[in-house]
């Protein structure tokens, strides 16, 4: 298997503080891997490089001939307003971004595949329900049926199951699994170790450094754990220039 | 009687027939934009504009007096700038784009009204801070059809990426770099939307026949086609109501304009299908699913 991404003595951050420091590895084309990390440990900035939103302070990332945009990706929290007079149906057929574009008509094939999309994640019979009107689940199924339509070689998932309940969580994992099995490369930031342990074979570690990455087992042992939780600490404004 | 109130002043007047023609042309582009900026929360940028615009006008009234060419050029000049600069300062400073506004409007305001009180007499300031409906020109007609015609086909290009970057501008940017493209483009359409409301209502009255209508119809509809359409209906209403009263009753007709605006929004806020008070006053029963 090829690397779909690298990451080159990559650092993260914002106004000159390493958010992700001194990152190197690779993860490979078709890999599920998990992020796991406390809270402040880079995953979601490590996301933000990812997908292109952030310039890398330093080091680089590959991503093997895949332009950003064409990643799929889930930000931890989506500045979606939901008072937009916007329903279900048009905000799923939003996936289809790239091949419709801005003039791009919406053809039968296409209703087919948002119609499939929203099946998918168990929300049909919602396609004209407003979207302010959806519990917090129901929003991220419909996001989830987006990624689906987006038909990315890399899906990146910045903590999609937070706030969602067992049930939703459940399906929208199968969805997950459904990317796994398609050969496409899943990147998940994630909190939930059992969750992680039961369903995804490769972890990283972030502790703005990296703690421990491979095989899930391996990665999350109690002291690596420990050690991850030991190694966030506060920016330091007065912090000198990094010398590696 | 009926006739008598509410045709005859158009049949016998040609100043009424203009007057008529320009705030419906207006209201047709205006409103579609009113619409967008308030869904973008964006609102009050539409009065900033317009006060932005004043010291481009004023400039150009300076240089050639009452001559719609300068005035409008100056005025979407300033208009572009105050847009551009306040985005720019937004993009690389920590300050935030309406606070940025705020500041340079105010700038403009207070540089647009020195510069017309010095050249002009307060019948010009008048005249630039509320317009004269009812004084159109041929010209001043064709500029404002043709702004109407520019911002509906412009709309119709950009709607796609407008739509998705108001609701979720995240998920824009993750897939494309026209959000940028598409945002100046929109507010190109704000300042040219000013510029021509500038001429029938002035700087303060313009932006009402852009926001009042998109509030009525956030009042209606659910869906943003629906507030479009109602939004270009209820500002091309106003524009017909302001001017049969302002003929009947003196009034002066940009004010009479924005009045029956004002009418219908308190209308819609009391009897709004969506949202309105009573909705809330009234109780009913609540269903089963």
């Amino acid at each position: 298997m090829n690397a779909q991404l690298q990451f080159r003595n990559l650092t993260l951050g914002y106004d000159r503080h390493p958010a992700v420091h001194h990152l190197s590895g690779e993860i490979k084309s078709g890999a599920l891997i998990a992020v796991v990390g406390p809270n402040g440990a880079g995953k979601s900035t490590l996301f933000k490089g990812v997908v292109g939103a952030l310039k890398p302070l330093s080091g680089e990332i590959s991503r093997a001939g895949i332009d950003p945009h064409e990643i799929a990706y889930l930000p931890q929290a989506a500045e979606i307003d939901r008072t937009f007079p916007i329903n279900v149906y048009d905000m799923v057929a939003m996936g289809l971004w790239r091949q419709a574009g801005i003039f791009g008509g919406i053809g039968k094939d296409a209703k087919k595949k948002i119609g499939g999309a929203i099946g998918a994640v168990g929300l049909t019979g919602f396609e004209s329900r407003a979207i302010g009107t959806l519990s917090g689940g129901q929003l991220q199924r419909m996001l989830f049926a987006r990624l689906l339509l987006q038909d990315a070689r890399i899906v990146v998932l910045d903590e999609p199951f937070t706030a969602i309940d067992a049930k939703s969580t459940l399906d929208l994992l199968d969805i997950v699994r459904r990317w796994h099995g398609e050969q496409r490369t899943v990147l998940a930031a994630l909190h939930d170790i059992d969750l992680v342990k039961a369903n995804f074979p490769e972890t990283l570690l972030l502790a703005r450094e990296k703690v421990a990455w491979g095989a899930t087992a391996e990665v999350l042992t109690p002291e690596n754990l420990t050690r991850a939780r030991h190694m966030c600490e506060a920016f330091d404004e007065e912090a000198a220039a990094c010398a590696a | 009687m009926i006739y008598e109130t509410l045709i005859a002043p158009f049949q016998e007047f040609e100043f009424m027939r203009r007057a008529l023609v320009g705030v419906c042309a207006l209201a047709l582009g205006a409103g579609p934009i009113g619409v967008f900026l308030m869904l973008r929360r964006m609102s009050l940028v539409g009065d900033a504009m317009a006060h932005a615009i004043l010291p481009g006008a004023a400039i150009g009234f300076l240089i050639s007096g009452l001559n719609l060419y300068a005035m409008t050029a100056g005025g979407l000049i300033a208009g572009f700038v105050v847009a551009l600069l306040a985005g720019l300062i937004a993009r690389v400073t920590e300050l935030k784009e309406d606070a940025s506004l705020a500041v340079f409007f105010l700038i403009s305001l207070a540089v647009g009204v020195t510069i017309v009180s010095m050249k002009g007499t307060n019948i010009d300031l008048l005249h630039f801070l509320f317009g004269n409906v009812l004084a159109l020109d041929n010209q001043t007609l064709a500029l404002i059809a043709v702004n109407a015609s520019i911002t509906l086909v412009a709309l119709a290009v950009i709607y796609r990426p407008l739509v998705i970057e108001c609701v979720d501008p995240n998920y824009l940017r993750s897939v494309s770099r026209v959000g940028a493209t598409a945002h100046l483009a929109f507010m190109a359409l704000v300042v040219i939307n000013l510029v021509s409301g500038f001429q029938a209502l002035g700087t303060l009255l313009g932006v009402g026949i852009m926001m009042v209508p998109a509030a009525i119809g956030r009042f209606w509809a659910r869906d943003i086609s629906a507030m479009i359409l109602i939004a270009a209906g209820t500002g091309m209403l106003s524009g017909y109501g302001g001017l049969v009263l302002s003929f009947h009753s003196g009034v002066p007709s940009g004010p009479a304009v924005i009045l029956v605006a004002a009418g219908l929004y308190a209308a819609s806020v009391l009897f709004g299908r969506v949202g309105g008070v009573l909705r809330h006053l009234i109780p009913q029963r609540h269903l089963e699913a």
